[in-house]
Order: C-alpha cells, then structure tokens, then sequence
C-alpha cells in the first residue's frame, strides 16, 4: 500500500537552467529494470561547475534548481533514482512537463517557485547547510540556513495534492476510473 | 468560439475534468517499446492487474536495442514479449518484424487524425504529423493506460507558427524544424502544443512532417501537430479505405481535426525559411544552431543516418542522391539505419543501399542504436558524429562525444568531406 513520502530534509543546490535528463541518468542504465540499481548513477554524467558526485548527494532530501529542470526523455527513471536516493521533492524555477508529470504521478513532489525567491534562495541559502520542512497541508515551505529561517508559501493544484496524497496516479486513476 | 486542433481532440475524447485545468482523456492508441514498458508490466503483476485494456489498441514493439546485446537487455525483451503473447496483443514486433516505433507505427497506418496516443518515450509527438495528439508519458502513465485506457493532462494552450516562403533547395525539415527550435529556445514551447501550418507545410511529405513533428519535444512542447489533408488521406487511404465510401467522404472527416478560423492561439509566429540554409548544432542544446557553413572547420569521426527523426525512405533517398558514385573520408565511420524493414527493403530494391555500401557505410537492422549510445555506433572520449538524430545532450552517444544534429544531406556531405559540410543540393 502506497503512502504519502517524505518531503523534509537537507536541501542539494543545483545552480543551473536545463538539467536534462541524461544528465539525471544516463540512458545505458534504461536497461535497469529495479529501482535501486538505478540508485548509484544519480547525476553520473552532470556538468556543474562545484558538484562533487561523491560528496553533495549523500544525506540530502531536497533539490532546488532553476528552469527547465528534467528537460528532454520522457524516463520515469529519472525520478525514480531521486526517489531511491531519498529525494522526493525538487523546487524549481519550472520543470519540464513529462517530468513535472512524472514526479507526481510517483507521489512525488515537482514545485515550481518564481524567479525572484529560486534567486534569493540561492544567494542567501547555497552556500549554508540548508533544511527545507514541508507542509503539504497549509502547502509553506519552512527553509532553514545557519541561523536564518523563512517560510516560502507554494501552492499545489487539488489534482497535484490528490496524486501526492494517494501515493501517485496508479492509485488514484483505479480509485476512480 | 473557434477551437484549435488540440482543443478538439480534447473536447471529443474527454471523460473527465477532476480539477483545474486537468482533463482526463480516453486513449485511441497506447504504444509500447522494450525500454519503458518492462516496469510498468511488472507493476501491474505485483498489484494483482496483469490485464490490458484493450489487444487492439495497445501496439508494442522492441526496437530500443535489437537484437539483444546483453542479457538485461535480453530480459527487457522477454518481458515485452511474453506479456504480448500472454494478452494476445495483436500488433506485436518482434526480430526480423521490428523497426522504429515512431516510424514503424504510422507505416502500420496505426495513426489517424484526430487520435489521442500515448507513448513512453518523449517522441511520441512525432504522430502529430498526422493531426492526432501524440504525447510521450512516463511509466506511470503508460502503466495506466495499459490498464484503463486513459490518460490525464492540462488543456492544450497551443503555439501556431505559420511556415512560410520558398524552401530553397538543398533545405530540408530537419533545417526548418531546428530553426525552429533555435527560435522557440529549448523551454520555448514548454506545456503547449504546435500548430505547424503554411504553404510550406502543407508541400511537405508525411515524411518530411514527421521529422518535424518528432523535434517538437526539443523545443519543451507537449506535442506537434499538422493539418490532415490530401496528403495525409494518400498515406492512409490503403488502411482505410474500407471505412469510408470514397475518398471525399474520408478527406471530410479528416478535416474535422483541422483548426477553426477562430480559434485561440498563446502566439501566433510568422518563420519564413525563404533565406534558410542548412543548419546543425554546435553545443550540448539542440536549440544551439548554426548554419552549417560556419561550421565547417570541425572534422568528424562517426556520421550517423537514422532514428525517428530521419530515418525514413525520403532520407535515405536524399542521402544517397549526395553519395552517389563518391566514397566517404577514410577518416569517417559511417552507419545507415533504416527505420523499419519496409524502408530496408525499398532502400534495396532501389538501388539505395547499394549506393551507401559502395561509398563505404556500414548498414544495420532497424533499431534506434546509437541516437542514445546504447548500441550500434556508440562514440568513444573524444570522438564527433554527424548526426540525422534528434538530441545532442553531453555525452548521449557515448561518455566524452560530441554530437552534431543535422539533415541527412548535410551528413552524407559531411561523411565525404571527412568534416561537417553543405551537400552539393544546397546552392547558397
């Protein structure tokens, strides 16, 4: 039985537009058929000026990044290796659509936050150990770097919310079709 | 008040609208390849659903890797396989059958316009070309489609861009479709349909408007769609002939799925390819465009002539007319993929892969191959290729290559040249 993920944890900063997603995982590990194989490849083949592969992923829960993250396939398997790498929630500028759709319908969380607060976000929080706690319900993110705490208002559409909380499209779509 | 083509679609295969702007369709089509479906198969087992929805209008194929490289690959096939079999899938390619989905599928006259088809795998847009919405899915999506013969997604704003001019010679869609892009920018058309419309279009073969179509993805669009017309009705008059009394009666339905002269649009855009030249990408983005001329310093070691965007009949045709008694730079490796056995063996009768192997290329079965470096000419650090495919991501073809997208005339040139180059078609 399929229940509502985690979205709270120690947030991974991707400061680049167009993250695509062979870059997410590379299309020779398709032929992957478990979740967690995909698990050790996760941003194997990214070009990001700072990340370190063996470093920056470990521990976090969170992605923020900035537009068009998740451009090109159309791979679940992209969300997928977040998932098993205990990322369920990626904020950015804007998502691709077929990932945007992806993510929820895994139950997962794709949100999209405007250009000024992506902006301020990475200029006061990148570069401090970062905490992002989500609450779906009154649907605020609480981020918290070093000594500062703000809360970010996001807003979900009732199909999105329906999917996270049903645990994602297979669950819903039999539910009610 | 007028609809545009999506809308329409839309609005006659809607079952329901659970929120917002979310209409949840019925699906006329649901395909299927080795790479996408696997999961969602063992899904629907390990949930105590191993049924489909329907054997006729699900279509599965294997053409990702083929024949098996590996036994993971072997495994994705077997999968496939057994579940077409267990279910009585009716449409089911296998070895020695099998070709590109996206080219394999129309040449099956399994499009119509106005259809509403999902696919895992993002160049399902290709099959707009046909005036159908065509839309590429995740798993889950297709797994519930699979299933339930459905599928939800936001109501179509749509971009139309009216293509208008003179295509000069030696110009081709695969230009028209990357200055296009090139304009859009690769998030420019993200969560919208295109309407491709104009004189321009309109002279296109479904060919041509495939390959145009099958780059809608690149530019973030949902899908691409153009108009059905006489040209679509020639296509499909063999498959469907026996559904309509004659050819006006079905050329009326067809036009059905045709935009109303009030429709809505997000943009309209006015692209005139009247000065277009022959085009092909520089970076790792296919919205990254130059024109080939300025290109021409970079020397290649691999060109590729295939995939759903290029590898149909009229493409290999095209590159051959440039190769034609030449040989290409013993420097080039050059690999020629016809899309589906039908081209393979046309390709033959005419003449045409006989022209490709005297010039010295190496000719495969129908697969996708090499387009995402998984089989079939996968590129080592440090190696280019000339591509007819449609993605140039860092490292697609291989860790540490580079890819160039192009016509299939501009890779034939370059495969002689021994570097990218303008064939002789192009007179500019």
């Amino acid at each position: 039985m399929d229940t509502i993920k985690n979205f709270t944890g120690k947030a991974l900063f991707l400061d680049r537009i167009d993250i695509n997603t062979d870059e997410i995982i590379p299309a020779k590990y398709l032929t992957e058929i478990s979740k967690e194989a995909l698990g050790p490849h996760l941003f194997e083949d990214i070009t990001l000026d700072g990340f370190d592969l063996t470093r920056d992923i470990s521990g976090k829960s969170v992605i923020i990044s900035r537009v068009n993250f998740g451009c090109g396939s159309s791979r679940e398997h992209a969300p997928w290796v977040l998932e098993v790498n205990g990322i369920n929630l990626v904020i950015a500028e804007s998502f691709a659509r077929i990932f945007r759709q992806n993510m929820f319908n895994c139950g997962m969380l794709a949100v999209e936050l405007p250009s000024p607060v992506i902006d301020h976000l990475f200029e006061t929080c990148a570069h401090k150990e970062t905490t992002v706690t989500t609450n779906l319900e009154k649907q605020v993110f609480n981020i918290k770097a070093g000594e500062k705490e703000e809360e970010i208002k996001f807003s979900l559409t009732d199909f999105d919310r329906a999917l996270v909380e049903a645990g994602g499209w297979v669950e819903y779509a039999d539910s009610n079709y | 008040m007028g609809k545009t083509v999506a809308e329409k679609i839309f609005d006659s295969h809607r079952i329901d609208n659970p929120s917002d702007n979310i209409h949840v369709l019925r699906l006329d089509a649901v395909f299927c390849h080795e790479i996408t479906t696997p999961v969602a198969i063992n899904d629907l087992i390990a949930r105590g659903k191993d049924r489909v929805f329907d054997t006729q209008k699900i279509k599965a194929v294997i053409d990702h890797v083929t024949p098996a490289k590996d036994s993971k690959t072997a495994s994705q096939g077997k999968i496939l396989r057994d579940w077409a079999r267990r279910h009585q899938i009716h449409d089911f390619f296998d070895i020695g059958r099998n070709g590109i989905c996206h080219v394999l599928f129309p040449e099956k006259g399994f499009v119509r316009p106005g259809y509403t088809i999902i696919m895992g795998d993002s160049h399902t847009c290709t099959h707009g070309a046909f005036g159908a919405f065509a839309a590429g899915v995740g798993t889950t999506d297709l797994e519930v489609g699979i299933l339930k013969g459905i599928c939800a997604f936001h109501y179509p704003k749509t971009i139309k861009i009216d293509v208008t001019g003179t295509l000069p010679a030696g110009v081709f869609a695969k230009d028209v479709i990357l200055s296009i892009i090139a304009r859009l920018g690769v998030n420019g058309a993200t969560n919208k349909i295109i309407e491709f419309a104009g004189p321009v279009i309109a002279a296109m073969s479904m060919d041509a408007r495939m390959t145009l179509c099958n780059m809608a993805v690149e530019a973030g669009a949902t899908s691409g769609i153009c108009y059905p017309d006489q040209t679509t009705l020639a296509y499909l008059w063999p498959f469907i002939q026996d559904e309509y009394p004659d050819k006006s009666e079905a050329l009326k339905a067809f036009k059905k799925f045709r935009p109303d002269s009030d429709a809505t649009y997000e943009e309209q855009i006015k692209h005139d390819v009247s000065q277009l030249e022959p085009l092909v990408t520089y970076g790792f983005k296919p919205d990254q465009v130059q024109p080939v001329k300025e290109m021409q310093a970079t020397e290649i070691d691999q060109v590729y002539i295939g995939s759903c965007t290029n590898g149909r009949i009229d493409d290999l045709k095209i590159a051959a007319q440039v190769l034609k008694g030449q040989t290409i730079n013993e420097n080039v490796r050059g690999i020629v993929s016809p899309a589906t056995p039908k081209i393979f063996k046309q390709a033959l009768d005419e003449g045409i892969m006989s022209i490709f192997m005297d010039a010295g290329f190496c000719v495969t079965n129908p697969t996708c191959g090499a387009c995402l470096g998984m089989s079939t000419g996968v590129l080592a650090e440090g190696e280019v290729c000339a591509s007819t495919t449609n993605r140039n991501f860092r490292g697609r073809m291989g860790k540490g290559g580079m890819i160039h997208l192009m016509s299939p005339a501009t890779a034939a040139a370059s495969a002689i040249a021994g570097h990218i180059a303008n064939s002789p078609l192009f007179k500019g």
